[in-house]
């Protein structure tokens, strides 16, 4: 069984109610939404998939294209942003060549940028899974990166 | 129940449930709404139709809240006129302001809002929205930066049409209306019915025009320019230039399609008898084979591709013939003839549809990479091009058809309604018997509203259970009674809700109301003609006596028919 039946089985055929709770659980378990995933929610809910590709752009946590093997999360909070965080973004866009929501076309990177990640002493904050870089400044990235990237190839 | 208001310090009456808006359109009080559909539920999401409610803060939508005893109500305070303003304004904020060069100038619900509030000057700046056109679809075009997001176009394709092929995408500014996964209109599962077109209020979504192609075809000198137009086109196009129609008006539009530059003008309307008799022979060939299947019409080309998208079990019950529009597209390109200084046909077809000009570029409508139809205009286009070549069509000297289509029956008329094709089987079985009618009180059951009507028919001696779905909606019925082991002799299904007189390429009705007026006039038109079906039309046995059988192409009929596959699209 693929994990999206595995996820369906657990869920109620034709219940609209489910839908943003079965598409947290596909995301979850596949990294992002495919299309191919989209068609079976789809199905299996009695809904277009129009629908559901409309509703889950409405929300910035749904992704349509795979996760870089390293997911950057850009503190864009207040403390952060006045901390500097906007040209550590920039660094990132500079180095990367992706826009948020974006991979790269090797598939190492990707980032978002998120809501108050809790560190604001610490700002600006850039984390990946559960490892947080703190006092990051736009000087830095690139060594960050180049560190992540050997770790990404380990992946 | 019934009790009284207070409107602007004077008293109503208004009726327990119903709306304030429709109170107040009822006593003569008009209030602009912009995101409201007749006939369907009030979302209030435009804010237009605000009104002050004494004893309420805020502003209430009289689109959707209800009429309440105690209400005092103020439609035209200066507060209430400041609100309505600004939401104009604020519409604008982000809208290209290109009406000079829009679709829509001058038909255009935001351009008329915005005049009316008397907006002159760009309060209000926004960044515009990025212009993105979306051009993919043969049939119909999206401009994103014109749309207002009223959600109109959704609610339609959604709810009356059961596609749901488009939706709002992304949040807050970056939200647009589009299809599954944001593609482009030819990958989606978009059935070109064009009803998001009849209800968008700018010029976000219209039909894709192919005037520049018709005039470019006709300043050429080597090449027959043939035009064909289907029954309602001329009542539609009467209604769309704001003349008073009647049967004559058909010989008016003969004469100023000729001197548009045509060089010959044939009858959609001669393709549908045929279509009729096809049919007809089909029914009485299937009749008694306790095998037969039931036989479902293809003639609206929205529903076929809604079938090979959503419903493919019903494929091998489709009729395989073709349209109306491609059945006479088969014989222009067959009849027509080609010398040397006009080596090539080029045929325009005129039609209430948009999904016609989806139809004429299916790969099965062509024969050697050549469509049988090379161009379909909409009523609306044709009006245009009328226009452009000045031609005062008031003023003209009617002039007949060409040969072999100039004449159409009536009951090609009829079928431009929905249920029309079925009755017009109906009295043709009844007629290759020698009898005039089918049972009358039977088939006028076909008449009534609703998106399902069955009725049971005796016509020439044998009794025919058949079926109309007027309106996608009714598709489900008819699922279910076809699992449940029903049999139909024929089952019609329209896209559109009424037939092709509330199509894609029509004049917006506004209302269901409205719509049904179309159609009691085709009915009344019906009645009064003489020649009331393909068996007593000239032009049709003109065709079988002679046409069809001295060329070889059409001899065997095989041009006729078509085929249809499953689609895979998102659904």
């Amino acid at each position: 069984m693929s994990k999206i039946d595995d996820i369906l089985s657990r869920y109620r055929e034709g219940g609209h109610e489910s839908l943003i709770p079965i598409l947290q659980d596909v995301q979850e378990a596949e990294g992002y939404l495919s299309e191919s995933a989209i068609v079976r929610i789809g199905s299996f809910l009695q809904m277009s998939t129009t629908k559901i590709y409309g509703l889950a752009t409405f929300y910035d946590r749904f992704r349509f294209i795979p996760a870089g093997k390293m997911h950057l999360r850009i503190c864009n909070g207040t403390t952060c942003f006045i901390n500097g965080s906007a040209s550590v973004v920039a660094a990132v866009r500079d180095a990367l060549g992706i826009e948020p929501g974006q991979t790269t076309r090797d598939g190492r990177f990707s980032y978002e940028l998120t809501a108050c990640q809790g560190g604001c002493n610490e700002g600006p904050v850039v984390c990946t899974g559960d490892t947080y870089f703190t006092h990051i400044r736009p000087e830095d990235v690139p060594e960050l990166i180049s560190k992540l990237k050997a770790l990404a190839d380990l992946k | 129940m019934q009790f009284t208001i207070e409107v602007n310090n004077k008293s109503i009456r208004a009726e327990k449930g119903e709306t304030i808006l429709s109170a107040l359109n009822r006593n003569g009080i008009i209030i602009p709404t912009l995101c409201r559909m007749a006939e369907f539920t009030p979302t209030g999401a435009c804010r237009m139709c605000v009104v002050e409610v004494e004893g309420r803060d805020r502003l209430v939508t009289a689109c959707s809240a209800p009429v309440e005893e105690w209400m005092k109500i103020k439609t035209h305070s200066p507060r209430v006129i400041r609100a309505r303003k600004t939401i104009v304004e604020l519409l604008l904020s982000n809208h290209p302001d290109d009406c000079l060069y829009c679709d829509r100038n001058l038909d255009c619900e935001l351009q008329r809002l915005s005049d009316e509030m008397q907006v002159r000057e760009r309060r209000i700046r926004g960044s515009k929205i990025k212009p993105r056109r979306d051009q993919s679809s043969p049939a119909i075009v999206r401009e994103l930066s014109k749309c207002i997001l009223c959600g109109r176009c959704l609610r339609i394709c959604e709810e009356v049409v059961t596609a749901t092929s488009i939706d709002f995408i992304g949040r807050g500014r970056y939200t647009h209306v589009g299809p599954a996964m944001d593609r482009d209109f030819n990958f989606s599962s978009c059935i070109h019915c064009g009803q998001c077109v009849l209800v968008c209020p700018t010029g976000a979504l219209h039909e894709k025009h192919y005037l520049a192609e018709v005039q470019e075809q006709l300043s050429r000198h080597d090449v027959t320019r043939v035009i064909q137009y289907s029954p309602l086109v001329p009542y539609a196009l009467a209604e769309e230039l704001g003349i008073k129609y009647n049967r004559d008006f058909d010989r008016l539009l003969n004469a100023a399609l000729r001197k548009t530059g045509f060089d010959k003008i044939f009858l959609s309307g001669t393709g549908t008898d045929i279509l009729i008799t096809e049919l007809t022979d089909t029914i009485i060939g299937a009749k008694g084979n306790p095998d037969s299947k039931p036989l479902i019409v293809s003639a609206c080309p929205a529903w076929v591709k809604y079938c090979e998208q959503f419903t493919p079990e019903l494929l091998p019950m489709l009729s395989t013939l073709k349209t109306p529009q491609q059945i006479s597209g088969s014989i222009i390109k067959s009849v027509v003839p080609v010398s040397d200084d006009k080596p090539r046909v080029y045929t325009v077809s005129v039609t209430p549809c948009t999904a016609m000009k989806f139809e004429a570029r299916r790969d099965s409508m062509t024969r050697k990479g050549i469509s049988d139809i090379d161009t379909v205009l909409t009523v609306r286009e044709l009006a245009r091009l009328i226009v452009l070549y000045g031609i005062d069509i008031t003023n003209i000297d009617p002039e007949p058809a060409d040969e072999p289509m100039a004449l159409r029956s009536s009951a090609s008329f009829l079928a431009e309604s929905a249920g029309g094709i079925t009755e017009s089987v109906l009295r043709s079985l009844a007629a290759r018997k020698g009898e005039k009618e089918a049972d009358r009180p039977a088939v006028k059951k076909l008449r009534n509203t609703g998106t399902f009507r069955e009725t049971m028919v005796t016509a020439g001696g044998e009794t025919y259970t058949v079926a109309v779905v007027d309106g996608l909606k009714g598709l489900t019925k008819l699922r279910e009674m076809i699992e449940s082991g029903a049999h139909y002799d024929l089952v019609e299904v329209m896209t559109c809700p009424g037939g092709c007189v509330n199509g894609g390429g029509m004049l917006p009705a506004g209302s269901r109301e409205a719509v049904r007026q179309r159609v009691k006039f085709i009915w009344q038109t019906d009645d009064q003609e003489a020649v009331r079906g393909p068996e007593q039309s000239a032009s049709v046995a003109d065709l079988y006596g002679r046409v069809f059988e001295q060329c070889a192409e059409l001899a065997d009929k095989k041009l006729f028919h078509t085929h249809f596959s499953k689609r895979d699209v998102l659904l």
